[in-house]
């Protein structure tokens, strides 16, 4: 076995000549043009393009298609690759959802790490007025950075847990397109190098929203992270159109839509929005990239003289806005449905109770995700929009309010009563509706337009957002990893660093949450590098720092925890909680093909209660063999 | 039953904390504009709203994990409950009226913040990167500084040179973006003297931090002098009048007057020295030069200097005889 066997070594190689022929080739171009040879925006922009396409040639993403191009037969084939250790097949291009699933999933923590990193950089830099170590640009970049990279590790976070989790749990052997699902995965990893790269070429400023006109003028590591998001929201798009399939067409006997675990309907709802909304990103962010490098003018109101020689019309700055929030605004319920999904499914396992209303519960999801599509507006008050649209906006907004109120009075109804363990899976559940709550309810000031007037582009914002994201997406996400980490590994983690781990975090993230929010209040902006002493908020500044740390620490004794419990943990057994769910009645780790014959479903997911009562029972030919 | 009682006691009192807490008196900075009174009037309401809902929701799930708790050996699972649709009713209507009579009331005050009142004043605020100016039509006079008077209504009307800026004073609550290439506007009438800042919102590059400008809010007496004031110091000497274009224009943001290294090459020592030029070459930094780096500010950049910091509109918003003074006034701080 040579280093080159590896998918993900020939797949970077790949990437490394793609972009230096994409380079060459433009340059080639601009000669026989007679145009100055110099390496342009343009062809930067064919370098990075042509570089992910080399990734995923080198990955072996392709090599199937390309086979049945020639009307090659390529048979699925599972279980490690020939010739070559298990272990290997993390490194490559791998049909199994399971692989994918957890392909996902380090990606996933890599880039949180990654962006937890940038965030830890620039907030000990914001713990006192004053420049201390960065300066303005350099701040800039690694905030605008953070952002950006956060959002690429929650979409694959979001994908970690779809690819693991909906197959099994709907009782299929894997999901409906594997080599789709194997593609929507490794194109993440060119683009997170895109879009890491763009710190490295002059950096950016704009915030991960990247407002024209401002990102029209950006350094070229704009152009980076325009393109390695447009390769994020493709892999989110052929993601989502899987996941919908798969769910619609592989469902196990007996398994009616409104007899499938919670937490599908939660992946159903996110692909949804993902699968008809991210396309808007990717447009806006297409439209700045032509923008820079060829002049068009879409969005920029002064005329660049090739658009005066064509009598083009000047550009509308808010249409990007327009464009941008359309998906932007309905990409939080993408981060934060799934999250909402794993709290509803872990509480009836851990208060051994039904879900309380499993009807509402999953069509507030649906809701959610519907209704979403009409706020956007609400993160335009402030800008010049026409004024009447806002109290639309407004109302629009606050209606998101009801159906999100159903999820959080559905799960106290489910504890109330119950027997309830606090493992660490339920700690951090409960924790991530404390912290979502917080995320709630610092949301409709911010929804009646007046008072956000006031609260806009203020650090009560960030605030805000984090909880969402904190209480929607982390938490939750964390909860999800211990509760099926025994799954995984066929081992338990190790519950003393889990309860450590969530008492570390979760008060520093309450902590962080009320100082944002606080001094935004007080007159703390978004996205500056150096604050005005004056304002009285240096010990809120400490705090969150402080508390950013503590969440760091905690983070770190959570990897820990998984490395050495895959080694040293005792081992879990098929079933340690005692869940209803399909893939808690078969072996840990799971079996290659997960099930032997597709399971029966005869009975509602959470009737922990109803005695007597079976949800999934052994297929009649599996029961037979037995 | 008792569970019940001891439930809605908890919740009570720590509604009434939290509200306490989040009353606008305690976490909003001093209110000094008659349209920002409509935000904390909206604060108020929330408090409560919100700390009823924090309660209800933290008392009866951290309640249910103490009191619910499975004993060890415990094995039998708890109460039979699917739900209740009468519940799950009362708590979507009641959110819905809630939300609903919110939005009904921000639509109100959101209207009343547009109000015109007859003898407003309009003040023109034009944002560049990163500089304020604020013109005051209707007495002839220009300031870098936000002077206004007390008790008197303001139409801001919002231009930008560059990109999107918002215009922002915490004090005064209401904030607006100023969009290039569009209007926008703003309705604000100070109810407190005393010295404030504008603070740019919207991320708008490099120096972002640093868009400030001061605002005093004065008695009317005093605004009256004021404006007398600046109209005496529109009869000046070139030098003078270049260097208040040069403050009101923003251009002492990245150019210092005094040596300190900044964004741009300082104006102390600059005329008639000789500077290296990004690229090669050198210059003897003269009226041409500084002339043609005005209006072309990437045509010949002084090593060590980036391109595209400097706006490229001055050819438009600058007269000749600006550009005069402004030379004029340059050439005084050189050697």
């Amino acid at each position: 076995m040579t280093i080159l066997s590896l998918g993900i070594v020939r797949g970077l190689a790949g990437q490394v000549i793609g972009t230096a022929l994409g380079i060459l080739l433009a340059v080639i171009v601009r000669i026989e043009m007679g145009l100055s040879v110099e390496v342009t925006e343009g062809a930067v922009i064919v370098g990075i393009l042509l570089g992910a396409v080399g990734f995923m040639i080198g990955v072996g993403a392709l090599k199937d298609w390309f086979k049945w191009m020639v009307r090659i037969e390529t048979p699925l084939r599972h279980g490690p690759p020939e010739g070559k250790p298990a272990w290997t097949r993390y490194f490559g291009v791998d049909y199994s959802h399971k692989i994918i699933g957890i392909q996902y999933g380090v990606t996933s923590i890599a880039l949180l790490f990654l962006a937890g990193m940038l965030a830890l950089t620039f907030r000990l830099e914001l713990t006192n007025s004053g420049l201390q170590f960065l300066d303005n640009h350099t701040y800039n970049t690694i905030m605008s950075t953070h952002g950006i990279v956060m959002i690429a590790a929650m979409l694959v976070g979001i994908g970690a847990m779809a690819n693991y989790l909906t197959p099994l749990m709907i009782g299929a052997s894997d999901m409906v397109f594997p080599r789709l699902n194997a593609f929507a995965f490794w194109i993440n990893v060119p683009a997170a190098i895109i879009v890491a790269a763009s710190m490295y070429v002059g950096g950016w400023d704009t915030g991960w929203t990247a407002y024209a006109p401002l990102s029209i003028n950006a350094p070229l590591g704009m152009q980076f992270v325009l393109l390695g998001v447009f390769l994020v929201g493709l892999s989110s798009i052929l993601g989502s159109v899987n996941v919908i399939v798969t769910v619609l067409h592989l469902r196990a006997p007996g398994m009616s839509l409104f007899r499938m675990p919670i937490f599908v309907w939660s992946v159903l709802a996110t692909s949804i929005i993902a699968l008809t909304a991210t396309q808007l990103i990717g447009l806006s962010f297409l439209m700045v990239s032509a923008e820079r490098a060829l002049g068009m003018t879409f969005f920029s109101p002064v005329l660049t003289p090739g658009a005066v020689a064509i009598g083009s019309p000047a550009g509308q700055v808010l249409l990007f806005q327009n464009l941008f929030w359309f998906y932007s605004h309905p990409a939080v319920y993408v981060f934060i449905l799934p999250g909402l999904g794993v709290i509803s499914e872990l509480l009836p396992v851990f208060a051994r109770k039904p879900l309380f209303g499993y009807k509402w519960v999953a069509l507030s999801s649906i809701a959610i995700a519907l209704m979403g599509f009409l706020v956007w507006g609400h993160h335009m008050f402030t800008s010049g929009m026409f004024e009447g649209l806002r109290i639309p906006f407004m109302v629009t907004t606050m209606l998101i309010a009801v159906p999100t109120g159903v999820k959080f009075f559905s799960w106290v109804g489910t504890l109330w009563g119950g027997k309830i363990s606090l493992q660490t899976p339920m700690l951090f559940t409960l924790g991530a509706i404390s912290i979502f709550l917080i995320g709630g309810l610092t949301g409709p000031p911010n929804g009646v337009a007046v008072t956000d007037l006031f609260l806009h582009d203020t650090y009560y914002i960030v605030g805000h957002f984090h909880a969402t994201m904190f209480g929607g997406f982390i938490f939750p996400f964390i909860a999800a990893i211990y509760y099926w980490y025994p799954k995984i590994t066929g081992r338990m983690y190790d519950e003393t660093l889990g309860k450590i781990h969530f008492w570390l975090m979760l008060p520093a993230f309450w902590l962080q949450s009320l100082a944002m929010a606080r001094i935004g209040l007080l007159g703390m902006r978004r996205r500056i590098a150096d604050w005005d002493a004056t304002l009285g908020i240096e010990l809120g500044q400490l705090l969150i720092t402080i508390a950013g740390f503590a969440i760091g620490l905690s983070m770190l004794i959570f990897l820990a925890n998984l490395i050495i419990s895959a080694v040293r943990g005792r081992v879990a057994g098929s079933n340690p909680w005692q869940s209803r769910s399909p893939e808690f009645q078969i072996p840990s780790p799971i079996p290659e093909h997960s099930y032997a014959q597709p399971p029966v479903i005869t009975g509602e997911p959470y009737d922990y209660t109803v005695p007597g009562s079976v949800y999934v029972s052994p297929s009649p030919a599996s029961s037979a063999a037995d | 039953m008792k569970h019940f009682i001891v439930v809605v006691v908890l919740i009570a009192i720590v509604t009434a904390a939290v509200g306490f807490v989040l009353l606008p008196q305690n976490i909003l900075p001093t209110l000094a504009s008659e349209e920002g009174a409509y935000v904390d009037q909206l604060f108020s309401g929330y408090a409560f709203l919100i700390a009823f809902f924090f309660a209800l929701i933290v008392v009866i799930m951290l309640y249910s994990a103490v009191v619910f708790r499975r004993k060890k050996g415990d094995d039998k699972p708890g109460a039979n409950v699917h739900g209740n649709s009468v519940l799950e009713v009362i708590w979507t209507i009641v959110p819905l009226g809630i939300v609903l009579v919110l939005s009904g009331i921000g639509a109100v005050y959101l209207n009343s913040t547009l109000e015109s009142e007859p003898d407003e004043m309009v003040v023109e605020v034009t944002a560049a990167q990163w500089s304020w100016r604020f013109d005051y039509p209707e007495y002839g006079v220009s300031s870098s500084e936000l002077i206004l008077p007390n008790g008197r209504q303001v139409l801001f009307e919002f231009e930008s040179l560059d990109v999107i800026h918002s215009f922002w004073v915490p004090e005064f609550r209401l904030k607006q973006d100023i969009v290039p290439g569009i209007t926008t506007s703003l309705r604000l009438k100070p109810t407190l003297s005393g010295e404030y800042t504008v603070r740019c919102a919207e991320l708008c590059g490099l120096n972002h931090d640093y868009m400030l400008a001061p605002v005093t809010v004065m008695e009317p007496a005093d605004f009256e002098s004021w404006v007398t004031a600046q109209t005496v110091l529109e009869a000046l000497l070139p030098e003078e009048r270049g260097q208040q274009l040069a403050q009101l224009n923003g251009c002492i943001g990245c150019h210092s007057a005094d040596g300190s290294p900044s964004v741009g090459p300082t104006w102390l020592g600059l005329f008639g020295s000789e500077k290296l030029l990004e690229g090669g070459g050198s210059i003897r930094v003269d009226e041409l030069y500084l002339l043609k780096s005005i209006l072309d500010p990437n045509a010949q950049i002084v090593e060590g200097f980036l391109p595209d910091l400097m706006p490229r509109v001055y050819e438009d918003t600058f007269s000749e005889a600006e550009i005069e003074d402004l030379i004029a006034y340059i050439r005084g701080l050189g050697n």
